[in-house]
């Protein structure tokens, strides 16, 4: 009897993911309505609140737009990206979309791509590569913009300040382009004044446990910061929490610079526990969409696209709160 | 002295104690513990603090390694136990009532125990070894957590919830004192009784142990679940820290950390003799580095080098060639004072 509850206990647990079954479709050559195109997109997985939010809307715009979408997660592994986008390849879609999970090693499976006479896009992430004739068009965020903006409200917020100011940062994880970008961009803009002093910078990985723990270290060797600029809301979350249990106010004693304006972040923001948010949007699907017909139907696309973005102060965050979406 | 001097515990100490130094000097108010918001504040308690997960799951690893074991599923057990409580916790109608938290992290901890077992069957009663079985779980367990959320971060804002990470009890952290609860508990089961010698004598040799008398099926039944116990109190504690269930990232690497805690601790990966005690300093040696580079300031490209130096160096210290060459040297250095002192 024991043996058969661990067998069918086992059992259980083997139902394993079906694959999935995508028909030949073969490419046609000449205009195409929208229900006959097909589109590949290989996301990098579900590593953040604001990749799901990407997910949802590149497939709710696709289906609003009556488009055929293939969509597979990597679960931020290049490897499953090259075989998403290599599969895409033999199945003959008509445009591949995605977002790399690293920026180099991908000039192989672009080359396949071309040379099967599909366009790709990158969405939201680069590609490192010398041959930009392998893409079509890179949209996405601009993320040395989003720094800059993030400095830019620093420098505002204390203009007529002489005292040092002394800025904690929270890098993203290392290596990754928003985290290399975001903190070029915020030390571009500071550089021009000296009272502004990053006196100590550490990745929290993205993750609100890094930025909690990045935070709680940090404050004790530096009690008498002002400023924390965070790589995004999730580290900022972290570092409330961290802040807070130091028995300090979050956005009064402590100001806080984030980036990314995901709910939680922009619950914090109208809270009065974040000051300021610069918003990096992943609502990319309705950009995305326009870039597809304009390729399939042969028109020029634009070789870097800017996605619409804006930025949050604690008044704006209350009234946009209620909207938003991810 | 020659007996502190053998001790397995020596070198692990010692690098224990230079790290404290070495934050120290890099910060002056290390040690510094005071009372804030009614409870103790300090770099030291967050060590113990955010230690405790790491602890937790090697507390379990050193028993299923004491049996020529090993686990490497634990990580994955810490997402599926986040992920089931955190979809209980949002599923109910009041995610803040103290029994909907109750039940979730009872329905978490039993979904936990059924792949403990798993392991252990695969192990004990198949006979797989130990790494390639766990393995299975490891790699699907992410899987099977990523379903439960359905790729998604599940936040939860939950007091009860919670305090498992982020709360205090007598103004310790509470997720130090589950991690000390479930160390004495071990230390007494397996101490105090006849269980840690049997748990040694099944690592040593199986089938001696077997016509000895000694039901290892059972044994190797028991570490295993434990550990995935160990696993998914560990999975709650960080789940709750980040107040949300990310089937990706909660216990990413946490197996690594709790071997290299173990082995740190002086238990041989291949079975027989362990140490609690050892482990306990093993955790507190890596959770001590993670603070160091944030207070010495380790640039973050430069981290990874930074621990793996560290971790070298407290292996190689520990490793027996090197241990017979210090004694040797100091042999010769005491027969050559003793012959100063006689000329």
């Amino acid at each position: 009897m024991k043996k058969l509850v661990t067998i069918l206990a086992a059992s259980a647990m083997l139902v394993s993911l079906a694959g999935c079954a995508g028909g030949l479709d073969a490419s046609a050559d000449g205009p195409k309505d929208p229900g006959d195109i097909v589109v590949g997109f290989a996301q990098v997985g579900a590593e953040s609140g604001w990749r799901t939010a990407n997910t949802k809307d590149i497939q709710d715009s696709f289906k609003e737009a009556g488009i055929e979408l293939k969509f597979s997660d990597a679960q931020q592994k290049q490897e499953n990206q090259i075989k998403a986008i290599r599969s895409y390849i033999t199945q003959g879609v008509d445009v591949i979309a995605f977002s790399p999970v690293v920026e180099t090693g991908w000039d192989a499976v672009l080359q396949e791509a071309k040379d099967a006479d599909i366009p790709v896009v990158l969405t939201d992430r680069a590609v490192d590569s010398k041959d930009d004739s392998l893409y079509v068009s890179f949209l996405g965020s601009d993320f040395i913009l989003e720094g800059e903006k993030a400095g830019e409200w620093l420098v505002e917020e204390y203009k007529d300040q002489t005292e040092p100011v002394k800025i904690i940062q929270l890098e993203g994880t290392t290596g990754a382009a928003p985290a290399i970008d975001r903190a070029e961009g915020f030390a571009n803009v500071i550089a021009a004044d000296p009272k502004f002093e990053v006196v100590a910078s550490q990745t929290g990985d993205f993750t609100r446990a890094g930025g909690k723990q990045v935070t709680e270290a940090l404050l004790k060797s530096n009690p008498d910061v002002d400023v924390i600029y965070s790589h995004n809301d999730d580290m900022g979350l972290g570092a409330i929490e961290a802040i807070e249990a130091a028995g300090l106010k979050p956005g009064k004693d402590i100001k806080i610079i984030t980036v990314d304006a995901v709910k939680d972040g922009m619950q914090a923001l109208a809270d009065g526990k974040i000051n300021f948010i610069v918003e990096c949007s992943p609502l990319l699907g309705k950009q995305l969409i326009e870039i597809v017909e304009k390729v399939v139907a042969g028109e020029e696309v634009e070789k870097r696209i800017v996605a619409d973005e804006t930025t949050f102060t604690q008044e704006q965050a209350i009234e946009a709160l209620p909207d938003r979406k991810y | 002295m020659n007996r502190i001097f053998a001790s397995r515990l020596f070198w692990p100490v010692v690098m224990l104690l230079a790290l404290f130094i070495v934050n120290l000097i890099a910060f002056p108010g290390f040690f510094s513990i005071e009372l804030k918001n009614e409870h103790l504040f300090g770099s030291l308690i967050d060590i113990v603090r955010n230690g405790a997960p790491t602890l937790i799951i090697a507390i379990g690893m050193t028993l299923v390694i004491a049996t020529r074991g090993i686990d490497l599923s634990v990580g994955a057990i810490c997402a599926i136990a986040g992920a089931v409580a955190c979809s209980i916790i949002l599923g109910s109608p009041d995610p803040g009532s103290v029994g909907t938290v109750v039940v979730a992290i009872v329905v978490a901890m039993v979904i936990s125990l059924v792949l403990g077992v798993w392991n252990g069957f695969l192990v004990a009663v198949l006979g797989i070894q130990p790494i390639i079985a766990t393995l299975i779980l490891m790699t699907a367990g992410r899987g099977v957590a990523m379903l439960i959320t359905e790729g998604q971060i599940l936040t939860v804002n939950s007091p009860p919830f919670k305090v498992l990470g982020s709360g205090f009890l007598f103004g310790l952290p509470v997720a130090t004192v589950i991690a000390v609860a479930i160390f004495v508990l071990a230390a007494l089961l397996t101490r105090r009784t006849a269980l840690g010698l049997l748990i040694e004598s099944v690592g040593i040799n199986p089938e001696a142990s077997r016509q000895a008398g000694v039901r290892s099926r059972g044994l190797l039944f028991a570490v295993y679940t434990f550990c995935a116990f160990c696993a998914a109190v560990a999975g709650l504690i960080l789940t709750s820290n980040q107040t949300a269930a990310d089937a990706n990232n909660t216990g990413l690497f946490i197996e690594l950390d709790a071997i290299l805690a173990v082995v740190i601790g002086g238990t041989s990966l291949m079975g027989g003799r362990y140490s609690l005690l050892g482990t306990l300093v093993g955790a507190l040696v890596i959770q001590t580095l993670v603070t160091t580079v944030y207070t010495v300031g380790i640039p973050p490209i430069a981290t990874m080098v930074f621990k793996a130096a560290v971790v070298t160096v407290v292996c190689l210290l520990q490793s027996p060639t090197t241990n017979a060459a210090f004694a040797r040297w100091r042999t010769s250095l005491s027969s050559r004072t003793r012959k100063g002192v006689a000329a």
